[in-house]
């Protein structure tokens, strides 16, 4: 179990200028999470290499509190594509 | 990881085009992530192996440093990694998956 708020910040320290995230407790009991984050530090990156950087700014938390995370992640330039 | 698990890994995946590494099998999925992959390859058309790491203690722990991810479902084709259950989906839903899953010409 874990808060919203240190999810984020965790998120926050590993993954240079997030400029958008949104986290949500998907069934009350704060260890299944669904993440959304938009960074410039993804560019150029593969959706392999995004998801890996998230995975290791939370690094022991995804061996225990976190047991699942539904990640969806962006660069400012595709979340505006995506926001259509 | 010790060697020989490592090892055990690279032959699961040298020995199989498509090969996903699962909670359950693919006709008893027991958990959501892995059963949405099972569905997806399903709808693709793909042939693939399915590995129960529920029943392999030492390859659930060490596919996810073999990989550097630290959850399951995971798949391999052709001994490349190609994601887990959000990249799946959304490559499938991008109409991407099938170019992957399909076998090279020539």
């Amino acid at each position: 179990m874990m808060d919203a708020e240190i999810l984020e910040a965790r998120i926050r320290e590993g993954v240079s200028d997030v400029s958008h995230m949104a986290v949500r407790d998907l069934t009350g009991t704060k260890d299944h999470w669904e993440a959304l984050i938009v960074s410039s530090a993804f560019a150029g990156k593969s959706r392999i290499e995004q998801h890996q950087m998230v995975y290791a700014a939370l690094g022991e938390l995804m061996a225990g509190p976190i047991h699942a995370l539904a990640l969806q992640t962006y660069t400012p330039e595709t979340w505006s594509e995506a926001k259509g | 990881m010790e060697d020989t698990v490592r090892e055990r890994i690279q032959g699961i995946i040298d020995g199989n085009d498509v090969v996903l590494f699962m909670k359950g099998n693919k006709n008893f999925p027991q958990c959501g992530f892995s059963a949405t992959v099972v569905e997806v390859l399903r709808r693709s058309g793909s042939e693939f192996q399915d590995i129960n790491v529920l029943e392999d203690p030492a390859v659930r722990q060490g596919i996810k440093e073999f990989t550097n991810w630290p959850t399951i479902p995971q798949l391999y084709v052709r001994g490349k990694f190609v994601g887990g259950c959000d990249i799946i989906r959304e490559m499938f839903e991008k109409g991407e998956l099938e170019a992957v899953l399909s076998p090279a010409e020539g």
